[in-house]
């Protein structure tokens, strides 16, 4: 099977609540990568398939905007 | 009255909210405000403002030191916390009487005894009001939360004893479910800081019911009556309705009575709602107290609207030391009231909340039998850090359906751009046959979505 790498983009805008899987870490599909908070609501952002967080590309407390890349995943 | 100035520590519409009824009453009122709400609309509702500080809640709204100095430097007497933030904080309410500040709610000792789910839960069944069937989990392992779900009698609901909001909470089926469903719990709930979880009965087909008391200082609590606030999305309500349709006169004064007994209690004083998880159809024996909210509720004005009462002017009064002039038979239940929370969210995506600059937003104006209670205006814009409801809707009739359908026809007035609206999707719900037949549950928003969705789209 062929190795896909995906960026992974915030929904909405939104700070970054918590990185709740560190680079390195593998997940199963819906598995969560990191949690927005946005208008008093954690949004997950959740892995598309079984993989492997390759980099995260924000930190906590930062505000992220609609569509900004903040991970990759390696699938 | 001898009361006031008041600080306002909140914002958008229920500081508005509060500012009005200061404004009738002749009470000088101060709004308080963050970096981006310098211009808000709560901002010019008071008749003075105080900056408190950025954006970020924690260094504003959420910011005690900050919030006693804003009442500092403008000689505030009382605090009104409105609801969400600090309203239910004891230490800020503490930090207020050592500043020489009355805070407008109970005492910080109440608030601290309903604020847990457990002392709550004990407190409740000491005073002689049934509660679900369920465990505290004082033993976490695998195998004694399981015997505690057998025990209930499944189906059960594993809830986090951290959680709130409806985070870590998962319905379990049968015994064969439990491990998945208790692990899953325990994930989520350990985001949160807590992997505790108790476990409780589940009712399949629930309603939720709500008492609002008020009390005073002299020892008078009186209850006026119920609110029904099924329709919600993620365990947050959407709609409420004062009365309740299907509560009889008999279960509603034992309901009254409930409410009452647990406020006394604990010698609650001002406003508070006690909430319950009723099963449908309503019955006194099948209702179950859930938790106690000691601050004013974002539904009150469905309350104001049936007994003619200004909930903020009884805590005012109430915080003033003033008694309750009328007893429980002077409450009055005219007609029937909705009200519908107008959000910036998109309910095509999962209710995903939709933040933004408000370019347009038009909403119906006030009228007989239709109340506005808004705190934003075309131009403001709606940032990540607060909460995403706009406005509430709110159509008072003499008749329930008259009521559902003057308040859908108001939503289809709503109309905004820059950030999506869930105006079309509630009044969708409010004209669905299971709202007119009183047929809803509090899964009901969330299981009928796509075709709710649909119904927008055909007219």
């Amino acid at each position: 099977m062929t190795e896909k790498i995906i960026t992974i983009r915030a929904e909405i805008g939104a700070s970054v609540w918590k990185i709740a899987a560190p680079a390195g870490t593998t997940l199963a599909e819906d598995d969560a990568i990191i949690i927005l908070e946005s208008m008093k609501m954690e949004i997950p952002v959740m892995a598309p398939h079984a993989g492997t967080v390759m980099a995260i590309l924000v930190e906590e407390g930062q505000q992220v905007e609609e569509g900004q890349a903040v991970a990759t995943f390696r699938c | 009255m001898s009361i006031g100035p008041v600080l306002i520590a909140n914002r958008g519409e229920i500081a508005v909210r509060i500012a009005r009824t200061c404004r009738r009453l002749g009470v000088r009122s101060i709004a308080v405000f963050s970096d981006v709400d310098a211009g808000a609309l709560h901002v010019e509702a008071a008749d003075s403002a105080e900056r408190i500080g950025p954006a970020h809640p924690r260094e504003s709204y959420l910011c005690i030191p900050a919030l006693l100095a804003a009442a500092a430097r403008s000689g505030a007497r009382h605090v009104h916390p409105g609801y969400g933030f600090l309203s239910e904080n004891a230490e800020f309410a503490e930090a207020c009487a050592a500043a020489g500040l009355v805070f407008i709610g109970p005492s910080p000792s109440a608030i601290r005894a309903m604020g847990g789910k457990a002392a709550a839960r004990q407190l409740a069944e000491a005073a002689g009001v049934p509660c679900l069937p369920g465990d505290p989990g004082e033993d976490q392992s695998e195998a004694a939360l399981a015997a505690a779900a057998a025990r209930i009698g499944f189906p059960v609901m594993v809830k986090a004893i951290g959680g709130g909001g409806g985070r870590g909470m998962r319905r379990v089926q049968n015994a064969e479910e439990f491990p998945t469903a208790l692990a899953a719990a325990r994930r989520e709930a350990a985001i949160f800081g807590n992997d505790r979880v108790m476990i409780e009965g589940l009712v399949v087909q629930a309603r939720h019911i709500e008492v609002q008391i008020l009390a005073d200082a002299h020892g008078h609590v009186l209850h006026l009556h119920e609110r029904d606030c099924t329709l919600q999305r993620r365990h947050q309500k959407l709609v409420e309705e004062c009365p309740a349709p299907g509560m009889d006169a008999a279960t509603r004064t034992e309901l009254g009575r409930r409410a009452c007994a647990l406020a006394r209690s604990v010698n609650y004083v001002g406003a508070g709602t006690v909430e319950f998880i009723a099963e449908t159809p309503l019955r006194a024996d099948r209702i179950w107290f859930m938790e106690m909210n000691t601050r004013l509720q974002v539904e009150h004005p469905v309350t104001e609207m049936v007994t003619g009462l200004d909930l903020v002017e009884w805590q005012l009064r109430i915080a003033a030391g003033e008694a309750l002039p009328f007893t429980q038979s002077d409450i009055s239940l005219e007609g029937h009231a909705v009200e519908a929370r107008l959000c910036a969210e998109d309910p095509a995506r999962q209710f995903l909340p939709s933040p933004g600059r408000l370019d347009v937003l038009e909403l119906p104006p006030e009228s007989p039998g239709l109340r506005i209670d808004s705190g934003f205006r075309a131009g403001d814009v709606l940032t990540p850090y607060y909460d995403s409801m706009i406005a509430k809707i709110i159509a008072h009739a003499p008749t329930r359906a008259l009521a559902l359908e003057r308040l859908a026809t108001a939503l289809d007035e709503c109309r905004a751009e820059g950030v999506r609206l869930n105006a079309s999707f509630l009044a969708a719900a409010l004209r669905s046959d299971e709202m007119h037949e009183a047929r809803m549950t509090t899964r009901f928003l969330e299981s009928a979505r796509k075709r709710l969705l649909a119904v927008k789209e055909s007219v």
